[in-house]
Parts: C-alpha cells; structure tokens; sequence
C-alpha cells in the first residue's frame, strides 16, 4: 500500500487572536492520493487557505498530523509549489525572472539550464515570446500563467492552489481550467484545488471535498464520475450537470441553514 | 492641447498637391498653436509676463527696495557678487545639505530594516524618534552648534535631523507594505532571510522610499539653511541674513532665488534618479 501524498488525520486548528480564540478548522480527516486533482469547495471563512498553508509547512497544526508522503509535516517544505488568488509577480523583474524567482531567491543565481527551463515551462503556460515584458504589460490571465509557471519551476510533486482563477472572467477562466488540465496529463502532479466555484470544482477535480463553514470541517467528499482527458465539450455531460447541482445544493442547503 | 498636437502632426503629412492659400494660413495658425502648446512654453511666457508687471508696479508706484525690489536690480546684484563668490557660498550649502542628506540614508534605511525585524527595538525606538521628530530643529540647532563647534560637523548633524525621520518611517512602511504571498513564498523556499530583505522587501519598498528621497531632499536644504543662520561664515543661509542685515534688500533676494533654485534642482535629480534606475516605481500617470 502507497502511502497517500497528502494526509489529514482529525486536524484542529485554533487561531489567538486579539477579539479571542477563533476554531478555524475541526477534526479535518482526508486523503489525497498521488496524481490526483482534488478540488476543495466551500464558502468563505471555511479554513480552505489554512489548510494549503498546513500542507506547505508554513502553519504548525493545533491537533492532528498532516502527512506528506507518509511523513509529518513539521516545517516548509520546498517540494510543494504554491499558486495564490493574486498573481502577486515581482514588479521590477521580467516574466522570465520571475518564473526563475524561486531559485535565485533560494540559491543566490540561476544557471543556463534554469534559463532552458524557464522557457519551457513559458512555452506550457502559453507565453512564448513574452519573457522579456514586465507584470504590468501582461492581462490578469497571463499574470496568473507567469504565477503558475513559477510554482512549477522547482517541479513540486504537490502544487498547492488558493482560488487561482478567481480574478478571472469567466471565459478566461475556463479556458485556464482546461489549459491547467493539458499541462497536468503532461506532469502529472498531486493537486489541491481551492475553490468556491461548483462548476470549476465538477469539471476539474477527480474529487471534491465539500467544506462547511466555521469552523471548517468536511461535510462530504464526492468522486466525479467522468474520466480524463476533459475538455470543454466536458461541460455539456450530463454527470458534471448533476454532480455541478448537487453541490449547488449541498452549499445553498448549508448557508440557508 | 494633445488633439491640437495630434491633428496637427497628422495633417502635416498628409499630401497637399493643391494647397492654396486659406490652407498655408490655417497650417501657420497650426505651427504656432504648436508653438505655444510645446512644454515650457507657456510656463516661460506667463512667468516672463509676472516678471515685467513686477517691474513695471515696483518702479510706477516707486515702491522702496526694502519693501521689494525690481527684478531688474535683483539681477543687476546678481552679477555684481560674481561667479567666484556665489560659487563660494552654494557650494557651502550644498555640501552641508548633501552630506547630510546622503548620511541621513545611510542611518535611515539599515535602521528602518532592523526595527522591521526586532518588535522589541521598534517599540523602543519608534518613540525616541517621535520625540526628535517633535523638538523643533530650529531651537535645538543652537545647542548642538555649541556642542558639536565650528565646521560642517553640526550643521551636518542639524541636516541629518531635519531628513531622517520621513526616511525612516516610509522605507519601514514599504517594508512592511510587502505582498504576504511572497513572504510565504520565501519561507516555503527555506531561503535565507536577509534574501527575503534583498529581494522581496527592499525593492517593494523603493516607491516609498523615493517618496521620502523626494521631501527630504529639500529639507535638507532646510536644514542647511537653518544652520546657517545659526553660525557660519559661508553659505546661501548665511548670505541672505548678511545682506538683510547690510539692508542689501537685491542682494537677500537673489540668494533666495539661488536657494529656491537650488531646491528645485535637486528634486528634479531625485526624480531623474528614480525615472531612470527604478521606472516601475514611477506611478503611472493617466
């Protein structure tokens, strides 16, 4: 038996703040097996971007383990990449330095073969001939392409991503999910997906953890019942209609409540 | 201004075959317009119109020179000091103010970075420099001139005080101005932190930092002029408080001239700095 790549075991996680104590998440259990896309859904204040900052090391538990690969995670750990809701790109550097940032950022300089890859992972990202051109030049949606050829930069086997698309227009968006999707049957990686989009979460994901809000626990965890590749005629099928309104529902049936 | 420009650019090249003389009229109109709209222009013209009206109003209501003096005899002192003795007294003011300024930047910015990372010395030394901030530099410059002596060491030190504090307080409120993401990215990387100070929160900070660069760049002259006042033997400051007190009212105004001058030179040069070395921090204009 594979251990898992990520595995939460009754996780608790207990903020102090300056108005008191506030239960962010509580007896969080979920696995996560490798190559698999899980997107979590849930409204906001739920605890979805404390459990990203869990896994990647940067916050301790309260109670509870986090694994990755079958050990505890007890520090950051820089074989996960992380993709954040802003783009959040240096806005001095060219695209290229700012793919190649994690690497001069951890080892002083970047070398020929970094330069190589930086271009590749530009050319999957759909930004070819753009290397030279600054943050500012480049549309929200190529902004967000430069941030995630960054996170991919170190070849993380786990990529951590906090509602990437969510400053997108929806046509953007969707042709971002299915772009995501290609580069991922290339690489495939471990994917932990935050959303609070239903329709993003049915048409990417393998699985889906629905969360409820405060404090965050998970309510349900769906398997999506349609294979890979996807691509947006995948939109039409009647399974992510359904699966798209049952989480509907499960969410609105929880905020009414 | 910008549509005059652009039709003008734009019919300009158009080719006239039959170009008849209503047309070569309205195409003279046009390059004058042009003329008048190029920048300076119109800032030189309305100034040199200031300029004759003061004259013509000094002179017609025979208003005495103590009171204020014509343009006319305020450059006729102009050249009357000459070349070698204005020289003598900029580069006294100058020298104080940029020493002090430079100085200023080096204490400044490593001082921002250490309260950034120590809790405990920014709740001490934050109050500290309040309380420098709030003692008038004017009334304390005396003191530190008996204290410190004759030279450019005090005025220096006054100078230094007078810049500090905007320094100090924007390059720590650009540090800490930093994305959250990137620091995390930064600890995720494990990368050592005086790299996360290098290359994330310094450069972040640059537009604040400019920002200060720019009003502590005339508060030095400020300050150099208040020291000065205080004790010197040379200098702009020093200038201007001898000819009003010889009642050498021309001569006093054509220091301030020098002085405003002065200023106004040197913030362009903080301007080109940044235009030049950091062009992403330049807020974009619309």
């Amino acid at each position: 038996m594979v251990a898992p790549a990520i595995r939460f075991t009754q996780l608790g996680q207990v903020f102090h703040t300056r108005s008191g104590e506030t239960e962010a998440l509580r007896d969080v259990s979920f696995d996560v097996a490798q190559h698999e896309f899980l997107a979590v859904l849930g409204p906001s204040g739920c605890g979805k971007s404390t459990l990203l900052r869990l896994i990647a090391g940067l916050l301790p538990p309260t109670s509870g383990t986090v694994e990755v690969f079958g050990l505890p995670v007890t520090e950051p750990r820089d074989d996960i990449g992380i993709v954040f809701q802003k783009p959040t790109l240096l806005p001095w550097a060219s695209v290229e330095d700012n793919v190649l940032f994690p690497i001069r950022h951890k080892r002083g300089r970047v070398s020929a073969e970094d330069r190589a890859r930086a271009a590749d992972l530009l050319h999957m990202v759909g930004l070819d001939g753009f290397a030279n051109r600054l943050p500012d030049e480049l549309s929200g949606g190529m902004q967000q392409r430069v941030g995630i050829a960054r996170a991919l930069l170190l070849d993380p086997d786990i990529l951590l991503m906090d509602e990437p698309f969510s400053a997108l227009d929806a046509l953007t968006r969707e042709v971002m999910g299915f772009d995501l999707l290609r580069i991922f049957s290339e690489r495939p990686k471990t994917v932990v997906f935050i959303t609070h989009s239903v329709n993003e979460a049915a048409l990417l994901a393998d699985r889906v953890l629905v969360m409820t809000g405060r404090p965050g626990s998970v309510l349900t965890d769906i398997v999506v019942p349609v294979g890979r590749p996807r691509g947006p005629e995948t939109a039409n099928e009647r399974a992510i209609h359904d699966l798209s309104a049952h989480l509907r529902g499960l969410l609105l049936q929880r905020a009414a409540a | 201004m910008t549509s005059v420009l652009t039709y003008a650019a734009s019919s300009s090249k158009e080719p006239q075959p039959e170009a008849t003389a209503p047309r070569a009229r309205t195409a003279a109109k046009q390059r004058l317009l042009r003329l008048v709209a190029a920048p300076g222009v119109a800032t030189a013209g309305s100034l040199i119109a200031v300029l004759v009206f003061w004259e013509t109003i000094a002179r017609g209501l025979a208003i005495p020179s103590y009171l204020l003096p014509t343009p006319s005899s305020i450059l006729q002192s102009f050249s009357s000091i000459g070349a070698d003795r204005w020289m003598v007294h900029i580069w006294a003011t100058l020298r104080v103010a940029l020493v002090g300024y430079v100085l200023s930047i080096v204490i400044a910015i490593p001082l921002a970075i250490v309260m950034m990372r120590s809790p405990f010395l920014s709740k001490t030394l934050y109050p500290l420099l309040v309380v420098v901030q709030s003692t008038p530099v004017v009334a304390v410059a005396p003191v530190i001139i008996v204290a410190l002596g004759a030279g450019d060491a005090p005025r220096v030190v006054i100078t230094c005080l007078i810049t500090f504090f905007p320094l100090v307080v924007s390059t720590a409120t650009g540090l800490a101005a930093t994305p959250p993401e990137l620091i995390e990215l930064s600890r995720s990387l494990r990368a050592p932190p005086w790299r996360e100070i290098t290359q994330i929160r310094l450069p972040f900070a640059v537009p604040y930092i400019f920002s200060a660069l720019k009003i502590s760049i005339t508060l030095a002259v400020i300050g150099a002029v208040v020291a000065e006042f205080c004790a010197s033997d040379a200098g702009i400051g020093y200038f201007i408080q001898f000819s009003t007190s010889m009642f050498r009212l021309p001569q006093a105004w054509a220091g301030l001239l020098v002085l405003a001058a002065m200023s106004l030179l040197l913030f362009q040069l903080v301007l080109f700095t940044q235009r030049r070395l950091f062009p992403w921090s330049v807020p974009k204009k619309d």
